[in-house]
């Protein structure tokens, strides 16, 4: 017998869930709603506000800040490019949505991974969960997003927390564990507190591990507000699917460029800090 | 009052945990114990007191529970029963709070592998205890550089562990432990990591540091020549059990059983035993005024050719032989003044019986122990030579040697230790 005639209707589940959650936490995603735009239309308008090369100054200062004048020229030459393609406006949307949607995950993430590096038990659940979230194709998350919280920045934020969040996650777990047995127990050992131990030992030490989390996060909301951008978010992603739908090789290629470029950028420089903090803790 | 009271204390890793503990105090075997309730009994009804001032060394193979115990005595690992007391303070009473508190001014410990912070400087480290304790910025600084100078730091207060030799880091993990002025010291292999030569540098360190800081120490080891030369007492712990608990010489006389006895048969006795602990109660000897005749007549009921002369408040005078004795009498002689010979050998108590062979070769009679000019006995050359040749020392004359105040106990050359 064809087990198709035992049809599991979980998807019909799914949509029940979705149902009650948008009629009775309605008061929560609008309050979740309400704080990201404020967020992300803050952000954007501080991008926006200087005109293009005042800001390609000071991100290569930062480049070069990071990683010495060679990194800095290549950003100044780069993101100048970007104003000078016409995508200035559609990058900064960009780099407001990652940007924003990388500190939500990070500030949710990270202290759930503390969480599951001091509780065996939360570990193992969350374990499972974290694997769901980076294996499911990261269009799905699009689809309650949009449910949830309409079309526009918001679901595509929302849709982006969730993709980029599990590196925050894994890694802070992964550097609190790391930290040598005895360092901890010498923390303990003259009567800290757990807090104390966790601030002033454990974090400082987990660090590095923590920032290439944060790294790899940032990399992840990149990639994911872009697909957002398909579907309403705007911004670089906005102009490679109009590059795609009117098979529009050229501006698919400047609208992929500008991502590439950001990319590059936010890449290089979060791993620099990691860098940093590690050279810190392994003096 | 002891500075550290340990009572039956058990710590069972695993969940039934007070099950394992009920069979094990019915006296069932460790292994039974730990198949049935799927526990490690890692320390199992261990008690002791330790006084002030005195180190106390634990010594066992790995695995034998060391750690697990040293851990008990401040409460990171909880005794699954009994009590520890510090001070005559129940910590199991403590309250968390009270208990942190303990650790920051009363007990402080140093790590095998010196357990620093790499991020923070050589004088962050050692402030720790105090930065904890919340003592303002300079006062912790002025105390951290003070314990740094102790241990021989001075000028590397802002550089960084990782910048360090071991023995270097091991010193920061000391001057730590001595920052906080705390009066018990726990150490879990505290020298184990470190080299050979400067392990037994550091060993002669605390030794000195703790003539005048008169810690208590608590010091882990799996070395004996180590427990050796640091313990006043030393507690041997075998499967969780310490299954004997005494000076040096009391180990070495008279091993509690096969187990410590295979321990200690590597041991290079005459490096070890001191001629304070083998010494025997001098029987022939003699007061200076008594005379010749009273000389002969002691010779001849001790059956022996020689006699060593003392004053009447026990100082060495020399020594009277037999011939010069029958030669005074025959000169009508009534002193022993004009026949004491002078060149008697002698050691100090302290003296390593392999430095007590030569004299003992070259003397006639006995070998005198002296202190501060006082005879405090004697060894014969048939009592060193037992003392050397019995490395499973089953101790027909323990009582004679067990003396001696094991902190007389000479540092052992052999500086690779003897790892069990
Ligand atoms: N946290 C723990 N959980 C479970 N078992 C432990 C734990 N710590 C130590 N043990 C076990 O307890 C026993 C004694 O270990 P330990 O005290 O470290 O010995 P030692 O320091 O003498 O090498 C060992 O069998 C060890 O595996
Ligand atoms: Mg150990």
């Amino acid at each position: 017998m064809p087990l198709e005639t035992y049809r599991i209707p979980v998807g019909t589940w799914v949509d029940t869930a979705v149902d009650w959650m948008t009629d009775n936490l309605e008061w929560l995603f609008d309050a979740i709603s309400s704080f990201l735009s404020a967020l992300i239309s803050t952000l954007e308008s501080v991008l926006l506000w200087p005109p293009a090369f005042v800001l390609v100054l000071i991100v290569a200062a930062i480049a070069f800040a990071v990683k010495g004048w060679r990194f800095g020229l290549f950003t100044a030459v780069s993101f100048s490019l970007i104003a000078m393609m016409g995508l200035w406006r559609e990058a900064m949307s960009t780099l407001s949505l990652v940007l924003v949607a990388s500190f939500v995950a990070v500030v949710i993430g990270v202290p759930l991974g503390i969480l599951a590096a001091r509780n065996e038990r939360f570990s193992s659940m969350m374990r499972p969960v974290l694997d769901l979230m980076q294996t499911m194709p990261s269009l799905v998350y699009l689809i309650p997003a949009i449910v949830f919280f309409g079309i526009g920045k918001v679901p595509g934020v929302v849709a982006t927390v969730v993709f980029a969040m599990p590196p925050a996650v894994r890694l802070t777990e992964l550097g609190l564990r790391q930290v040598d047995a005895e360092v901890v127990e010498a923390g303990e050992a003259f009567g800290a507190p757990p807090l104390k131990i966790l601030t002033r030992v454990q974090v400082p030490l987990a660090l590095p591990t923590i920032m290439a989390g944060v790294n790899q996060v940032i990399m992840l909301a990149l990639s994911m507000v872009v697909i957002a951008g398909m579907v309403g978010a705007g911004g670089l992603g906005a102009v490679v699917f109009r590059g795609v739908t009117r098979l529009d090789v050229g501006l698919g290629f400047e609208g992929g460029l500008s991502v590439v470029i950001m990319a590059v950028f936010l890449d290089r420089v979060t791993a620099a800090f990691g860098q940093k903090a590690s050279k810190r803790v392994s003096h | 009052m002891s500075a550290v009271d340990v009572q039956g204390v058990y710590k069972v890793f695993g969940h039934k945990a007070d099950a394992a503990v009920e069979m094990l105090r019915q006296g069932r075997a460790r292994d039974e114990v730990a198949e049935a309730t799927n526990t490690v009994p890692a320390v199992i009804d261990a008690s002791f007191s330790i006084e002030r001032g005195e180190i106390f060394v634990v010594m066992g193979l790995s695995g034998s529970g060391k750690s697990t115990l040293v851990r008990c005595l401040n409460l990171m690992h909880p005794p699954t029963a009994g009590t520890v007391s510090i001070d005559g303070r129940d910590l199991m009473s403590l309250s968390a709070q009270e208990l942190r508190r303990m650790r920051a001014e009363k007990i402080s410990m140093v790590f095998q592998h010196f357990g620093l912070f790499p991020h923070r400087t050589v004088l962050e480290n050692a402030g720790w205890g105090l930065e904890v304790r919340k003592v303002d910025l300079v006062e912790r600084n002025r105390r951290a550089a003070e314990a740094l100078e102790l241990v021989g730091l001075k000028g590397w207060e802002s550089s960084y562990p990782g910048e360090l030799s071991g023995g270097m880091q091991q010193r920061v993990g000391l001057a730590r432990a001595l920052a906080t002025d705390a009066d018990v010291l726990l150490m879990d292999e505290a020298f184990s990591a470190l080299d050979p030569l400067i392990r037994s540098e550091m060993q002669e360190q605390l030794v000195s540091l703790q003539q005048d800081l008169q810690k208590t120490i608590v010091f882990i080891t799996h070395d004996l020549n180590e427990a050796m030369f640091l313990g006043d007492r030393i507690a041997i712990m075998k499967d969780g059990r310490i299954v004997q608990i005494g000076t040096t010489e009391d180990i070495l006389q008279a091993p509690a059983d096969d187990y410590v006895r295979s321990f200690v048969q590597d041991v290079d006795r005459s490096r070890v035993l001191t001629a304070g602990s083998v010494m025997e109660e001098p029987l022939a000897k003699i007061l200076v005024r008594e005379g010749p005749k009273a000389a002969l007549r002691h010779m001849r009921e001790r059956q022996t050719s020689g006699l060593l002369v003392v004053d009447k408040k026990r100082r060495l005078v020399g020594a009277a032989l037999d011939d010069d004795v029958i030669a005074a009498i025959q000169r009508g002689e009534h002193s022993l003044d004009s026949i004491v010979s002078t060149g008697v050998a002698t050691v100090s108590p302290e003296t390593p019986l392999a430095d007590c062979l030569i004299p003992s070769a070259e003397s006639r009679l006995p070998l005198a122990v002296v202190e501060d000019g006082k005879l405090l006995g004697v060894i014969p050359r048939v009592t060193l030579l037992t003392a050397l040749g019995r490395p499973n020392g089953n101790s027909e004359d323990g009582a004679a040697a067990s003396s001696a105040a094991a902190e007389d106990t000479p540092a052992t050359d052999d500086t690779t230790g003897t790892e069990v």
